[in-house]
């Protein structure tokens, strides 16, 4: 009889999800996800495309992660912005990532936008909306500069700014007053800050540092906490315990070394010594 | 055809009165003064109403009262209870003692029972017997009196810093020594900044601006670390106890 392996089956695994709608039914509480309730952005320039996320990450109303990564690598020409569940927006752009590089080795030629577009898109709808990403793709191929925005449900839209997220309506408020075709790098550059700015400021899901990156096709240059306005001030205290402040029932002191004395025992009839090498 | 649907299948209509507004307010009793203190952020949902909307309103020369919940109504149970003190002072001729506000406060929240007032009240001051006192009540007037109390969004974050370093819980004193009944003003306010400033960094609700309003019992004087910070001098009526206030900035993220 052949040994049957069990190797996991690609994709994800829906055993619990039965179990777990049972379970919801009859009022158990579901972890909470950590959402990225967040700002991002993206701008159209003369010369390519300059993205922007804030680096807040909040679980309800406690701030998860004061200086999370938002801007996520595609490839080297290629930069995608997530909003919503952080898990979806690592793991979906991860994916697409990975199958970019795989479809450049194959073809031999670089990468498109369009073409992580649509594997983003059709991924998200195939799964209708349950993967919580909702993303700004940007970048610079063969064909020039490309902006575009997907929603979680799949659909797209491509312009020459986007924004997305929780602070969506603040930043897109500063591109709507400040935008304009063919802008200069730095312009650019400082329309997206004030854009994250507006977002950081103004929405409560979003806040810390704003990270940018400027994609050209020359180049991309990532920068990381770009701005940072909101540096934690000096505590007025220092909160160190003395020692023994900790209250203890039991104490046990363990030698960690083992020590071991062993005796040859000599044979009673021969008198010889057993062998023991 | 007219759409029959809305006689076949009953309808459920809701209005909601209520709004939770965030911000956190916090409390300190010490041996001859009190701090009672809260931030001035006024959200709903992910927006700021406003970044300057004060939580915690003088009602005597020796009571303070913080109302963190539901700002409307919060707003309008201060105004109600002020109104009452005065009808008092008109009656009595002095103001009303610290304990009276309280039991007053607890049958103004009860007589809400069945449409509350949606606020967490903390009262601070001093009592008659010139001791700082704090207490604290839940929205339909349950009360107790305390040494400190925080309330609001951050409550969870910062109550159990405050037993902590406030109460000494978990913390056993060295051999020989015991842990202090009251701390002194200067360690409080710093530990009240301290708690607003952790609160805001992680709590999306807490942040632009903090308030501490600090109660002196009578002939008590601020100590020179506290005048160096500079408090306003809120005007009272007689030479008892006194009211400042301390204001510092938060960040607005």
């Amino acid at each position: 009889m052949s040994t049957a392996i069990h190797l996991p089956r690609s994709g994800f695994d829906f055993s619990n999800a039965n179990r777990n709608a049972f379970l919801e039914g009859k009022g158990v509480k579901m972890p909470k996800a950590t959402s990225t309730g967040t700002t991002i952005v993206g701008c159209l320039f003369k010369d390519g495309i300059v993205l922007g996320a804030d680096t807040r990450a909040t679980a309800g109303p406690i701030v998860a992660d004061k200086n999370c990564e938002k801007i996520h690598y595609i490839s080297e020409s290629i930069r995608c912005c997530g909003a919503g569940t952080a898990a979806d927006t690592e793991f979906v752009t991860a994916l697409i990532s990975s199958n970019i590089e795989l479809h450049a080795l194959s073809t031999g030629r670089k990468p498109r936008v369009v073409t992580a577009m649509t594997m983003l898109k059709q991924r998200l709808f195939q799964y209708q909306g349950h993967i919580g990403a909702a993303l700004v793709l940007g970048g610079v191929d063969a064909t020039g500069a490309h902006l575009f925005t997907i929603h979680p449900h799949g659909s797209t839209d491509k312009l020459p700014y986007v924004t997305m997220g929780s602070g969506s309506l603040a930043a897109m408020a500063v591109f709507e007053s400040g935008w304009r075709p063919s802008l200069e790098r730095e312009q650019a550059l400082q329309l997206v800050v004030a854009a994250i700015s507006a977002g950081i400021f103004n929405d409560l899901g979003s806040g810390s540092n704003v990270d940018a990156c400027v994609i050209t096709a020359t180049h991309t240059e990532m920068l990381r906490n770009y701005v940072m306005p909101n540096v934690r001030v000096e505590k007025e205290r220092k909160y160190g315990f003395r020692r023994g402040t900790t209250a203890w029932t039991r104490e046990n002191v363990r030698d960690m070394v083992v020590s071991e004395e062993s005796r040859p025992i000599a044979t009673a009839a021969s008198g010889e010594a057993m062998d023991t090498s | 055809m007219p759409d029959m649907s809305a006689i076949a299948n009953p309808q459920q209509r809701q209005f909601n009165p209520y709004a939770e507004n965030g911000g956190t307010i916090l409390a300190v009793a010490g041996a001859d003064f009190t701090v009672i203190a809260g931030d001035t952020r006024q959200s709903e949902g992910y927006s700021i109403q406003t970044r300057y909307a004060s939580k915690v309103f003088r009602l005597t020369d020796r009571a303070v009262l913080a109302v963190n919940g539901f700002a409307a109504d919060g707003n309008m149970f201060v105004k109600k209870v002020k109104q009452r003190l005065e009808w008092y002072r008109h009656n009595h001729a002095k103001d009303m003692p610290l304990r009276s506000i309280a039991r007053l406060i607890q049958t103004m929240l009860y007589a809400q029972r069945f449409f509350p007032y949606y606020v967490y009240n903390i009262l601070g001051g001093i009592e008659e017997d010139g001791t700082g006192a704090v207490y604290s009540f839940d929205p339909v007037g349950s009360y107790e009196r305390e040494a400190c109390r925080a309330a609001g969004a951050a409550q969870s974050l910062l109550q159990p810093f405050l037993d902590n370093q406030i109460y000494f819980k978990n913390q056993t004193a060295a051999r020989g020594y015991s842990h202090p009944a009251h701390l002194p003003l200067p360690d409080v306010l710093s530990i009240v900044i301290d708690s607003f400033t952790s609160a805001t960094e992680r709590h999306i609700e807490v942040g632009d601006g903090l308030e501490m309003y600090i109660v002196m019992a009578k002939g008590q004087t601020l100590p020179d670390a506290v005048t160096n910070l500079l408090p306003e001098e809120l005007p009272s009526t007689g030479d008892g106890e006194r009211v400042f206030v301390l204001k510092r900035d938060l960040k607005k993220d």
